[in-house]
């Protein structure tokens, strides 16, 4: 696949809030390559430049060093009208939606069709196609205010998506929303993305949100990416402590504290969690193994994920018998799977 | 009574001359506001036309005359009004310097009502690559339309009472003519009716304004 947004040596440095203070590091040399036709995931904790980031590929704000390129263009060097023509094709969605107050959704999904100086009729029809395509027919005369959150973020990406851009950017997009319709505005989203072959870079602070729908992602900590790699890579073996605890925020590798005491109360045995990737042996053979070598084990804790179609387990098991047995059989319960002991 | 249906005359005439230099006042003064306030606005640091010397110059300009008691900016502005509308008395004086000193009250109401706008709705529009003159026509002053209106309604109450006050340099209207026969002849049906006069006036515009902003706001 081409490279679509590139990024190469980015920085980005604000003046001390105080005179006299230090400056502000929001982007500290960030590499990126992100991919035609990819949606690609930024997930970090708040305050680690995710915001700043997307910014910069727009260019709301100028790079202090590096350069961005989109396509052939070299989006970090254009200013004032330049940039803005290039700026028409990206498109970018918010967390907060905002939605201009002062019209009704028809106006706000036209506004950027009138940036692009096309004529009123046929802006009439593309605003109707848009709130069609985004399931929002027939509320073309409300206002903002009138709609739920779900329906003001697709207010937000029909006119994100109004001068048909080749890259939509979405910062938070569904962190303002509940749980339900966060899974309908992605849904939305990988979507546009299968239907249009739109380049989408979504940031998040939420693990969800990337196994959901991101094919890559990148993992940000203090300004920097940390790490990056496909979803299912990052999410089966994060290399670094920040990638690891957002993994853990979406399967609970191990059980803790008082559920772990309640089933330890339960089941006698050492405790195991295994994993497993849709690169090495199944379930069904590694407990075959088990049995077969004589280990006595029930199933405690854990479950088998879908991480964009391909599986991932992570299943803990209360083992009873002899030490050097179990250790013996488990050593060798085949390829792919990985096996740590709860202690 | 036979004394108030004398004066309603010269009263309804003095009403309708002092609502004209409301409405000539505001309408400079208006203009001239909203320009500076908006300039204010948008060339402050993060503004979408940030230009630290203007609004350096804006700020120290506003907060200049802002200050300056009226009675004192009437007398003051002569010299300029002589220059300007050539005279530095009477109806036509009284207007220029009323939209001066109105120009510079209103600056800082439109550029406080500018500042709520939330940054965000300025900066979805930037993303579309919308230029900044568009966004100060299609966004900005949208977006603050309904404050803006209770602003200018705010506004006007003070015009009226400096239209009354110009009534000192010869600007007819009903100060003139409360200060002229009320106040220095000891007339006080006159000072009383221009007193009715101004408190339903004041109390209309107040009505009007803010049924005009609940519209605009659509609450
Ligand atoms: N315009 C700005 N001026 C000064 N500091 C900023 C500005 N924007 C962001 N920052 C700082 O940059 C850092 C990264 O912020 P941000 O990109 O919003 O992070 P995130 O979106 O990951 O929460 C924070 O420390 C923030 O305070
Ligand atoms: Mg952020």
């Amino acid at each position: 696949m081409a490279q679509h947004i590139v990024l190469d040596g980015v920085s980005k440095r604000f003046p001390p809030a105080r005179r006299g203070g230090a400056e502000i590091v929001a982007v500290d040399d960030v590499s990126l390559a992100i991919e035609q036709g990819e949606i690609f995931g930024i997930i970090g904790y708040s305050g680690a430049g995710k915001s700043t980031l997307v910014r910069l590929i727009n260019q709301l704000e100028p790079v202090t060093d590096g350069r961005i390129t989109i396509g052939d263009v070299p989006i970090s060097e254009l200013r004032g009208r330049r940039l803005r023509e290039q700026q028409t094709g990206i498109g970018m969605i918010f967390q907060r939606f905002n939605l201009l107050s002062s019209r009704t959704v028809a106006g706000n999904v036209a506004y950027p069709l009138e940036v692009v100086g096309m004529g009123r009729v046929e802006r009439r029809a593309r605003v109707e196609e848009l709130l069609e395509f985004v399931g929002l027919a027939g509320r073309a005369d409300a206002y903002p205010e009138q709609l739920s959150g779900g329906q003001q973020q697709r207010v937000g990406i029909a006119r994100a998506l109004a001068a048909s851009p080749q890259v939509l950017l979405a910062d938070e997009a569904t962190s303002a929303l509940d749980p339900e319709t966060t899974a309908e505005v992605l849904d939305l989203l990988a979507r546009i993305n299968r239907e249009l072959g739109v380049t989408i870079v979504v940031i998040t602070h939420e693990m969800e949100v990337i196994t959901r729908i991101a094919d890559r992602v990148a993992v940000m900590e203090a300004g920097r990416v940390v790490e990056t790699g496909t979803t299912y890579d990052v999410f089966t073996r994060p290399q670094t402590s920040t990638a690891r605890r957002f993994v853990q925020t979406v399967v609970r590798a191990l059980p803790e504290g008082d559920e772990l005491s309640q089933l330890r109360a339960q089941h006698e045995g050492r405790f195991f969690t295994i994993s497993f990737t849709d690169e090495g042996v199944s379930e069904a053979r590694v407990f075959g193994a088990l049995a077969r070598a004589g280990v006595d084990f029930n199933l405690v804790h854990g479950g088998v994920d879908d991480i964009q179609g391909r599986v991932y387990g992570l299943l803990t098991i209360a083992v009873r018998g002899d030490a050097e047995a179990v250790d013996a059989a488990l050593a060798q319960v085949g390829p792919g799977v990985t096996v740590e002991e709860q202690r | 009574m036979n004394e108030v249906v004398g004066i309603l005359p010269t009263l309804a005439e003095q009403t309708a001359i002092m609502l004209g230099i409301v409405a000539l006042s505001l309408a400079f003064g208006g203009i001239g506001g909203l320009a500076i306030g908006t300039g204010l606005y948008v060339t402050r640091s993060g503004g979408v036309l940030e230009q630290r010397g203007v609004w350096w110059i804006l700020n120290v300009l506003v907060n200049t005359v802002r200050p300056i008691p009226f009675i004192i900016l009437l007398a003051a502005l002569q010299p300029i009004g002589r220059g300007l509308v050539g005279t530095g008395i009477g109806t036509e004086y009284a207007i220029f310097a009323i939209s001066v000193a109105a120009t510079f009250g209103i600056a800082r109401i439109v550029e406080q009502n500018l500042v709520a706008i939330p940054t965000g709705v300025i900066e979805a529009a930037r993303a579309t690559g919308a230029s900044p003159w568009r966004i100060i026509r299609t966004v900005i002053l949208p977006e603050a339309l309904g404050p803006l209106v209770l602003g200018f309604t705010f506004a006007v109450i003070a015009i009226v009472d400096m239209s009354a006050v110009a009534g000192l340099v010869g600007g007819e209207g009903l100060g003139n003519y409360a200060i002229t026969y009320g106040y220095r002849q000891f007339d006080e049906v006159v000072t009383w009716s221009a007193l009715v006069v101004v408190v339903i006036a004041v109390q209309l515009i107040q009505a009007l304004g803010n049924w005009l902003a609940r519209r605009i706001m659509r609450r």
